[in-house]
C-alpha cells in the first residue's frame, strides 16, 4: 500500500494533484461539454501524451527532442493502417479497378496491398506495432547518437531534421502512404462504428485512463532510482559515467519510453479524431509538443497536461478570431516561459498556490474548526 | 602487450599521450601497492589530472598500458574501469547539486546499475547501513537530508569523497581533495584519508606541501609529463632538481 502511494502517486501533495486532474478529466469536462467538445478535448488530450513523454525526456533527462511528432504519427499511422484496411473490403471498395486495398492505391495504380501493410490487418499486431515500433526506430536513433554521446543541440536539431525527412517521405509516397491528405476515411473498429457519439466517447474515457495510466508509470520511472540518474546525469554527466553507469543506456531507455507514449498518444488520436495526416508528424506539431510541456511545467508530469490543454483551449479560441495573430502569440509565450518561469505553470503553483490554497482552508476552517486554522502548502510535487 | 604479471595494484609503463604533437605525459613508468598512500605533486600543466583522466579512461593514451591488478585498462570504457574497481574524484567539486546527501550516496550505491536494474531497485536495510557508515565516516551523518549544492565547499569534496567509498574502490584516485578548504577541514581530511587507505590503494594529487607531508608514504613529483624525483617525502623535498622547479629559476 505505501508502495504504491510513494511511488505510484507521488506522495500525498502528488496524490492530491493527481486526483484533481482525474475528476477534472473524468468528471467534470464530460458533465460540462457536449459531445463534439469533449471529443475536441480528447484531441487535445492525446497531445499531453506527447507532451508528459517531453517532461520524461527533456524536463528529467535533459535531452530535448524536437522530433516527438515523429512517434506521435507512427503510433497514429499505424491505427490508421488497420483501421483503413477495415475500412477498404472488397465489398466495400467493389467500384475500384483492383477491390480490397485501400482507395488512395488503387488511385495511385497500386494493384496489390504492399507487404508492410499485410500485417496491420490483425488487431493485435496493431497494438504490438504501436507500442513496438517508436521504440525500436527510437532505439536505433538513441544508439546512433547516445553511444556517440552526442546530445543537446545537436541531438535537437538531428530529431528535427529525421522528422522533416518522414514528411518528405509520407508526401512524396502517396500510393503507400496516402500522401499529404494522410489516411483518411477510416469507418469502423473490429465492425463496431467508430463514427458514432457513442464511440466517441467511449475513446474519450480510454484515452484519459490511459493518460492516467502513463503518468502513473512515468512517476514510478522518476521516484526510482533511474529517476534520481537522470537528474544527475543532467547535473554532471561524466559523475554518472565515473560511477560505473553507462551513460548512453540510460538515455536510450528514456527516449524509447518517451517514443512509445507518444505514439499511445496518436494511436488514440487516430480514433477519436478519424484521420491521421503527416500535418502531425513534422516541425510545427513537434515544436508545439515542447510548447506544451514547457508552458505546463517540464517538471511536472500533471502540469504538462494542463500546459497542453490552456495552450490548446487559447489556439482554438484565438484562431477563431485572429488566426494570423496566434503564431506569434505562441511564439511569445514560449519566450516568456522560458525566460521568466521555467518551470511554466507548475512551478507558478508551487511558488503561489499557497495563497489560494491557504484562503480556501482559512475559509473552511471557518466553518470547521474555528480554533485551529493551519497554515498548509500544499504542492504539486511532479 | 606482454603478459607480465606483477604484485602491484597499478603498474603503468611507458604511458604517453599527446595532444597534436604536445606530449602531456611522456614516457612515465609507475607503479602502486597495495594500502599505499601516494602522493603526486608538481607544478600546474605538469600533466597530473592528465595522468587520472588517462588511468579512469576518459583519455585515451597514445601508447603504453595501465594495468590495474593485472587487468589493462587501456581498452576498457569509463563505467566499465570503475566496475573493476577505480574510483576517481574530479579537481573541481563534482556532486549532484539538486539531490540530497543521502541520495548522492544512493545513487552511488554499486548496485542497480543498470537501466532494469535501477528501475528495481529498492533502498533497503543494507543500503541505508551503507550510507549511514560513509555519511559518518565523511562526518555528513548530520546532513543527509541537506541538498547537496548549499554544503560547504569542503564538505563537498568529502561527499564526493564518500560517493567514491561506498562503491569500495581497490584503487582511490582523488585530484586536490583539499582545494578551498580550511585548515581545520584539512586536518579532518588527512585524517579521513590515512584511514580510508587501508586495504585498499590511493592516489592523491596535491599541492599543499603539509598536507602532502601528513598524509603521503610515497611522493611523485612531475615535471612537463615526466617523472621528476620519487620517494619519500624528505628525500623528494631535498632532490635538487625539485628545488629547482619548485623555487624557481
Ligand atoms: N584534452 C586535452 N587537450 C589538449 N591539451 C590538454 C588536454 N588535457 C590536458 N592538456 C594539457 O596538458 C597539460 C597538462 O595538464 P594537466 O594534466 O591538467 O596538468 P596539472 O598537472 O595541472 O593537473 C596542460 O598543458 C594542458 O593544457
Ligand atoms: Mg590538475
Amino acid at each position: 500500500m505505501s508502495f504504491a502511494y510513494d511511488k505510484l502517486m507521488g506522495g500525498k501533495n502528488g496524490l492530491t494533484g493527481f486526483i484533481i486532474l482525474a475528476i477534472l478529466i473524468l468528471i467534470v469536462f464530460p458533465l460540462l461539454l457536449d459531445s463534439f467538445r469533449l471529443n475536441l478535448v480528447g484531441k487535445y488530450l492525446t497531445y499531453a501524451f506527447a507532451a508528459v513523454s517531453l517532461v520524461l525526456l527533456w524536463g528529467y533527462g535533459g535531452t530535448l527532442s524536437l522530433g516527438q511528432g515523429i512517434f506521435f504519427g507512427l503510433g497514429g499511422y499505424a491505427m490508421a493502417m488497420f483501421l483503413k484496411l477495415e475500412a477498404s473490403s472488397p465489398e466495400n471498395t467493389a467500384i475500384q479497378s483492383t477491390p480490397g486495398i485501400p482507395d488512395f492505391m488503387d488511385w495511385n495504380q497500386l494493384t496489390e496491398l504492399p507487404w508492410f501493410w499485410e500485417p496491420f490487418s490483425s488487431f493485435t499486431f496493431t497494438l504490438v506495432a504501436i507500442l513496438v515500433i517508436p521504440a525500436l526506430f527510437a532505439y536505433i536513433i538513441g544508439s546512433a547518437m547516445f553511444k556517440r554521446r552526442v546530445g543537446g543541440v545537436y541531438f535537437a536539431i538531428i530529431t528535427q531534421v529525421i522528422a522533416v525527412i518522414l514528411t518528405v517521405l509520407i508526401v512524396g509516397q502517396q500510393g503507400f502512404t496516402g500522401g499529404i491528405n494522410g489516411i483518411t476515411d477510416l469507418r469502423t473498429l473490429n465492425g463496431w462504428d467508430i463514427t458514432s457519439d457513442s464511440a466517441k466517447n467511449i475513446f474519450y474515457y480510454v484515452n484519459c485512463f490511459l493518460l492516467l495510466g502513463v503518468i502513473i508509470a512515468s512517476r514510478y520511472i522518476l521516484t526510482s532510482k533511474f529517476g534520481r540518474l537522470l537528474l544527475a546525469m543532467r547535473d554532471k554527466e561524466d559523475r554518472v559515467r565515473f560511477s560505473g553507469y553507462d551513460v548512453a543506456n540510460f538515455k536510450i531507455f528514456i527516449f524509447c519510453f518517451a517514443a512509445t507514449i507518444s505514439a499511445i498518444g496518436g494511436a488514440m488520436f487516430t480514433l477519436q479524431v478519424g484521420f491521421m495526416s503527416p500535418s502531425f508528424v513534422g516541425i510545427v506539431p513537434s515544436i508545439e509538443m515542447v510548447i506544451f510541456a514547457a508552458v505546463g511545467g517540464r517538471m511536472s508530469l500533471i502540469g504538462a497536461v494542463y500546459g497542453t490543454l490552456l495552450i490548446n483551449f487559447g489556439k482554438t479560441a484565438f484562431s477563431e478570431s485572429f488566426p494570423e495573430l496566434w503564431l506569434f502569440l505562441m511564439g511569445g509565450l514560449f519566450i516568456a516561459v522560458v525566460m521568466f518561469f521555467p518551470n511554466g505553470l507548475a512551478g507558478l503553483w508551487q511558488d503561489y498556490g499557497h495563497y489560494i490554497t491557504d484562503r480556501f482552508k482559512s475559509v473552511k476552517n471557518l466553518f470547521v474548526k474555528p480554533a485551529s486554522a493551519t497554515k498548509a502548502t500544499t504542492v504539486e510535487n511532479s | 602487450m606482454l603478459t607480465n604479471n606483477t604484485d602491484y595494484t597499478l603498474a603503468i609503463e611507458d604511458l604517453t599521450v599527446s595532444f597534436d604533437g604536445f606530449k602531456a605525459v611522456d614516457n612515465l613508468n609507475f607503479y602502486l601497492d597495495k594500502n599505499e598512500l601516494h602522493v603526486v605533486i608538481g607544478p600546474n600543466g605538469a600533466g597530473k589530472t592528465t595522468v587520472l583522466d588517462l588511468i579512469c579512461g576518459k583519455t585515451k593514451s597514445t601508447s603504453g598500458s595501465i594495468k590495474f591488478l593485472n587487468k589493462e585498462l587501456t581498452k576498457l570504457s569509463e563505467h566499465a574501469i570503475v566496475r573493476e574497481g577505480v574510483g576517481r574524484k574530479f579537481q573541481t567539486p563534482s556532486i549532484y547539486e539538486n539531490l540530497t546527501v543521502l541520495e548522492n550516496l544512493e545513487v552511488s550505491y554499486p548496485r542497480g546499475r543498470g537501466v532494469f536494474g535501477s528501475l528495481l531497485f529498492k533502498r533497503d536495510q543494507a543500503v541505508m547501513e551503507k550510507i549511514y557508515d560513509i555519511a559518518q565516516q565523511i562526518m555528513l551523518d548530520e546532513e543527509m537530508h541537506t541538498e547537496a549544492g548549499v554544503l560547504s565547499h569542503g564538505q563537498k569534496q568529502w561527499l564526493e569523497i564518500g560517493m567514491l567509498l561506498i562503491q569500495d574502490p581497490q584503487l582511490l584516485m582523488l585530484d586536490e581533495p583539499v582545494a578551498g578548504m580550511s585548515v581545520k577541514e584539512r586536518e579532518q581530511t588527512a585524517e579521513l584519508l590515512n584511514k580510508i587507505c587501508q586495504g585498499r590503494s590511493v592516489l592523491v594529487i596535491e599541492h599543499d606541501m603539509e598536507f602532502v607531508e601528513r598524509i603521503a608514504h610515497k611522493v611523485t613529483v612531475l615535471h612537463q609529463g615526466k617523472i621528476l624525483a620519487a620517494g619519500d617525502m624528505e628525500t623528494v623535498q631535498k632532490d635538487p632538481k625539485v628545488v629547482e622547479v619548485y623555487l624557481g629559476h
